[in-house]
């Protein structure tokens, strides 16, 4: 009878349901659905964790997308982001005079309409420094909200009447904070004064006001932003831009993608685990089924339809367990967001159906990519197996073997990092540690082997065994000691890169900017600060000017396909200049001018650098106040934009911008008790605006703090699949287990001793691994480290003592637990199996 | 059944079968030639080592030969491919063998089923049923092989061979692994499955009762036929 997919199909699912009635498949089926389940709970909750923080970045930008333009935006776009199911809201922001009896100020005026904002929340105050509150809605008509030290500088309280334009408006309340305005620029600010949008026509501004922002803030489902966003771009007009979250500020710009990479790298490391378990248990069920398939072949199957019934068997099994464990990482993910939900107020968006398929996928191509090849060989088990039992044994395990295997997760790994370069760190990474791991494992056995005349019987008799299978002892401790370097490098991660990246925001980073100092009141300034007792902050000079020359040659933002470089260009830089260069910056190419130079010189940021192709060497050209300041770069410097020190983009040697009209600002840490010397200080200074980036600065460490306790909980997802990758290597020993005990047992073995020695076996195995596991995980460790997270790495002592204590205890312990059955097995009962 | 022998099924030519070893080449089979007529029952005897497992072996299409032929209900064998051989025995052969060989996750009835199912035959648990009812083992059918003793096994592996209504019945030391009395009584069925469906055995035996109860006994020694004996009845 000739070959037949429609019966193969019937044939093979009548086999998976009798295998699996049999118990064949429990061991790969679990190592499947926790595979699966564990690689969909990682991807449902990182998408949400994602979802999560881009709103939570979004917050910094007040809407998921923001459009600028310096003119009206067109009405249509509002009716464009409807039929997108987008919320929208518009405002418009332009500077303008307040004047009062006695005074007059600059303020930024900012007109807007509801639902704004779109994300995020407005805080207001009824009194100065008084605690704050969400406000209900916006300013109502006739009202309007104002920042704090506008009160002071113009001498007015809160419920005065104030002129705006030819209007009066009642200052309704003191605005506290605003999310939008942490995405602006931080720099360029006046007091805020909110008003609404309806109210502005009869301001009058807006005819003579030259220089008019307008937004329009968009907000929604997150895909429908992306749409929305992938159509209006190119349509957008000279002088009008979108912003996203990854346009917003780079210290949230680089939270997220820190965070981004340790939850790709959990996922990645489960991905891992989960293919060592289905290699190991794929091995079990394939070396159970040889005898089978020479039957088959001696009772008239063809080599094509055992194999096609075999691989039929594998995709019901990859299907089921698939959706299976899709189900259960679902499920998982509840659990876990219950977890984090209880810990921090943690709102988490529901997750998209990518992981899903990534799950579904993943299962399907790890089963494959692990179980074709040895099922491939199954089609040549020759029928004489039959007489013969020493005929068509599945050659030994090797890199051929799994070589399909290593190819697909290598593939998935990649793609689930969704960085090549991340991807291949961490492919490079695991690599070395397995190739570390079969070495050590070798040598440690081979050392083993020397010494074991001198072991105690029942060890002797364990570590003979280890010996008696070198391969299947040197596999056996790759998988647990890719377990363990999991453990290890969950605290050698969490502990110490975790930590590592908590420090980059040291406690007393600053959470006032103070901005518009002049010149003249630098040193009265100082003078206040050490008379409050307080620390004198840094003051450093600030000049705007725009770069319209590098090397010689005239740029133009046009000229530049990156949009990013585009903006640089359109608008004006904050330039300063210093001697020295700030302790935290680092000197990445070039030298920093000495005291002694006299040319002119400028020291660049490398990431503008990059963003420009400006070179080391190459001629600046920047317009300040209409004239041309030209100078040469002498070097790059890297920027911590995540301390919240102030950091400038160009730095001037000294005499080159000391000549041009100049401001001065600063940076300083005021703890919560002492804000009143800021209103002090304003009262003294009244020109000089203060910041407060307490509020972004909490928002970004919450931000850490948060993706720390994810990373936390997506490892022990990697744990459990750590944990069942052990398993599935006990099991796949078992049934030469039991043979080997029930020999023994028969020649008169007793149970003690028979525990004993497997006692001896894992225990000698686990340490074997745990030594490895530790010396891989440090590495890889400092890899990780120093090359893709850019921290300081310690190489911890405490690894290898962890991992070879902890290795043998667990291992020991798993081993006889996993082995518990044979020593209960009856000899009888297994004779005739064998 | 004996008068019926008219053609042969089986036919040997000039059989070979060497294999190198480490210790040199090692002539398994040597320059064998036999035939065996449909329905006839022939015992291949000898001490351990002689080739008698290796010649039932390429009788059957599982393993080939280093020179020679093999006529097997008419086809040139080695002039098949694997697969071809494969459907060969489907259709024609049937087998026991000494360790049994059923598959362990497989229930008594689905141990018969296998051939059925594998030539693509529908709706086969009634004819499985039927036939292990056959070998006595109708109260059997749900059972694993570990659940059963040897010579029931013995007995599933005898239903799964008829269960196809093979031509030619291979049988390897199917008393082997039993003691007499269950052994005997496994003989007796195969030979009375053999009259039932008018098929011809070829087994491979140490037993010499079990010989005896064949038409002819084929003496192999060092991989050659050293006599043929006929035996007195069946």
């Amino acid at each position: 009878m000739r070959h037949n997919i429609a019966a193969s199909i019937r044939m093979s699912w009548r086999m998976l349901r009798r295998d699996w009635r049999a118990g064949e498949l429990t061991v790969l089926s679990l190592a499947l659905v926790i595979a699966v389940g564990s690689v969909t709970s990682v991807g449902f909750f990182t998408d949400r964790v994602r979802l999560a923080l881009e709103n939570q970045a979004n917050t910094l930008l007040g809407a998921d997308l923001v459009m600028i333009s310096d003119q009206a935006i067109a009405e249509s776009l509002r009716v464009d982001a409807e039929n997108f199911l987008l919320e929208s809201a518009t405002s418009i922001e332009f500077p303008s005079m307040m004047i009062t009896d006695e005074r007059n100020q600059l303020v930024s005026i900012k007109a807007v309409e509801s639902p704004y904002p779109l994300r995020g929340e407005l805080r207001i105050s009824q009194q100065r420094f008084a605690p704050d509150q969400v406000a209900a809605g916006i300013p109502e008509s006739g009202s309007i909200w104002v920042d704090m030290q506008l009160l002071d500088l113009l001498g007015v309280n809160v419920n005065d009447m104030v002129k705006v334009g030819e209007t009066d408006f009642k200052i309704a309340a003191i605005l506290t904070n605003e999310p939008a305005r942490a995405s602006g620029q931080l720099f360029s600010l006046a007091p805020r004064v909110m008003l609404n949008l309806d109210d502005i026509a009869s301001t009058g501004l807006i005819t003579v006001v030259s220089r008019v922002r307008h937004r329009m803030m968009l907000a929604g489902e997150i895909t429908a932003v992306a749409n929305f966003r992938a159509m209006v771009e190119p349509r957008l007009q000279l002088g009008q831009r979108m912003e996203g979250i990854e346009e917003a500020r780079p210290e949230v710009r680089s939270a997220l993608e820190r965070a981004r990479r340790f939850l790709g790298l959990a996922a990645m490391i489960s991905v891992l685990l989960a293919g060592v378990a289905v290699a190991t248990s794929s091995q079990r069920f394939i070396r159970r089924h040889l005898d089978s398939c020479a039957v088959m072949r001696c009772v008239g199957g063809s080599q094509q339809q055992i194999l096609s019934i075999f691989m039929f068997q594998m995709l019901w099994l990859g299907l089921i367990a698939g959706a299976v464990g899709c189900l259960l990482g679902f499920g998982a993910q509840f659990v876990l967001v219950g977890i984090i939900g209880s810990l921090a107020d943690f709102a988490l968006p529901p997750p998209s159906l990518l992981p899903i398929l990534f799950g579904l996928l993943t299962g399907l191509v790890t089963q494959f990519g692990f179980a074709l090849p040895p099922l491939l060989q199954l089609k040549n088990v020759p029928s004489l197996r039959v007489l013969r039992r020493d005929l068509g044994a599945l050659p030994a395990r090797s890199i051929s073997t799994y070589g399909l295997g290593i190819v697909v997760l290598s593939a998935l790994i990649v793609w689930q990092a969704g960085d090549l370069k991340l991807g291949l760190y961490v492919l490079g990474g695991l690599m070395v540690a397995l190739l570390l791991l079969a070495g050590g494992a070798l040598l440690l056995l081979k050392v083993l082997g020397a010494f074991r005349a001198h072991l105690f019987v029942e060890w002797r008799f364990g570590v003979t065994n280890l010996m008696r299978r070198p391969m299947s002892s040197v596999a056996q401790v790759i998988a647990f000691g890719l377990g363990i370097m999991v453990l290890l490098l969950f605290s050698v991660i969490r502990d110490d890169l975790l930590d590592e990246w908590g420090n980059s925001l040291p406690d007393d980073a600053p959470n006032r900017f103070l901005i518009n100092i002049q010149p003249n009141q630098v040193e009265s300034l100082s003078q206040f600060f050490s008379e409050q007792g307080l620390k004198v902050p840094t003051l450093y000079p600030m000049i705007r000017g725009r770069l319209v020359e590098i090397g010689g040659k005239a740029v133009q933002p046009e000229n530049y396909e990156n949009p990013r470089a585009q903006r640089l260009l359109e608008r004006q830089f904050n330039l300063s200049w210093a001697a020295q260069m700030q302790t935290d910056n680092q000197l990445i190419t070039g030298e920093w001018w000495a005291a002694s130079e006299s040319e002119g010189q400028f020291s660049v940021e490398e990431g503008l650098a990059k963003t420009l192709s400006i070179e080391v060497g190459d001629t600046l050209v920047f317009l300040i106040d209409e004239q041309r300041v030209t100078a040469r770069v002498s070097n790059l410097r890297s920027v911590e934009w995540d301390s919240f020190r102030p950091n400038f983009f160009v730095i001037a040697s000294p005499g080159v911008l000391e000549s041009y009209s100049s401001s001065y600002m600063s940076g300083l840490y005021l703890p919560e008790n002492e804000y009143i010397v800021l209103d002090k200080m304003v009262r003294q200074f009244p020109n000089i605006t203060v910041i407060d980036i307490a509020a972004v600065m909490t928002q970004v460490r919450i931000i850490i703090e948060r993706v720390t306790l994810a990373v936390e909980y997506v490892f022990l997802f990697t744990l459990i699949a750590g944990l069942l990758v052990m398993y599935a290597a006990i099991y796949s020993t078992l049934d030469e287990r039991i043979r080997e005990s029930v020999i023994l047992r028969t020649l008169g073995a007793g149970r003690r001793r028979l525990l004993n020695g497997v006692v001896a076996e894992f225990v000698t195995l686990g340490a074997l691994a745990g030594m490895v596991a530790a010396t891989a995980a440090s590495l890889l460790g400092y890899i990780l480290a120093v090359h893709l997270f850019q921290l300081e790495y310690q190489f911890n002592g405490w690894v290898w003592l962890v991992g070879i204590i902890g290795g043998g205890a667990g291992i020991g312990v798993a081993g006889v637990l996993g082995t518990r059955k044979i020593l209960n097995y009856p000899p009888l009962l297994a004779l005739r199996e064998v | 059944m004996v008068e019926n022998i008219s053609r042969s099924i089986v036919r040997v030519q000039g059989l070979c079968k060497r294999v190198v070893s480490p210790e040199g080449e090692l002539v398994l089979l040597d320059d064998l030639s036999l035939e065996i007529s449909a329905g006839e029952a022939v015992a291949i005897v000898g001490v351990s080592g002689s080739g008698k497992s290796t010649l039932l072996g390429i009788l059957a299409g599982l393993d080939v030969p280093s020179e020679g032929q093999v006529w097997l209900d008419g086809h040139d064998l080695f002039k098949l491919d694997e697969d071809g051989r494969a459907a060969l025995r489907q259709s024609t052969v049937g087998f026991v063998f000494q360790s049994f060989q059923l598959l362990p996750n497989l229930t008594a009835r689905e141990n018969v089923m296998l051939p059925l199912e594998l030539g693509g035959v529908e709706n086969v648990e009634p004819q499985a049923s039927e036939m292990l009812a056959r070998v006595g083992l109708a109260e059997r059918l749900h059972h694993y092989p570990k659940q059963l003793s040897g010579g029931e096994q013995q007995r599933v592996a005898i239903a799964r061979a008829f269960v196809v209504k093979p031509k030619i019945l291979f049988a390897d030391e199917p008393t082997g692994n039993l003691d007499s009395a269950t052994g005997e009584h496994v003989i007796e069925l195969l030979f009375e499955l053999n009259r039932e469906q008018g098929a011809t055995i070829v087994l491979v035996t140490h037993d010499d009762a079990l010989a005896r109860r064949c038409n002819r006994s084929l003496r192999i020694d060092a991989g050659r036929l050293v006599a043929a004996e006929r035996s007195v009845a069946v």
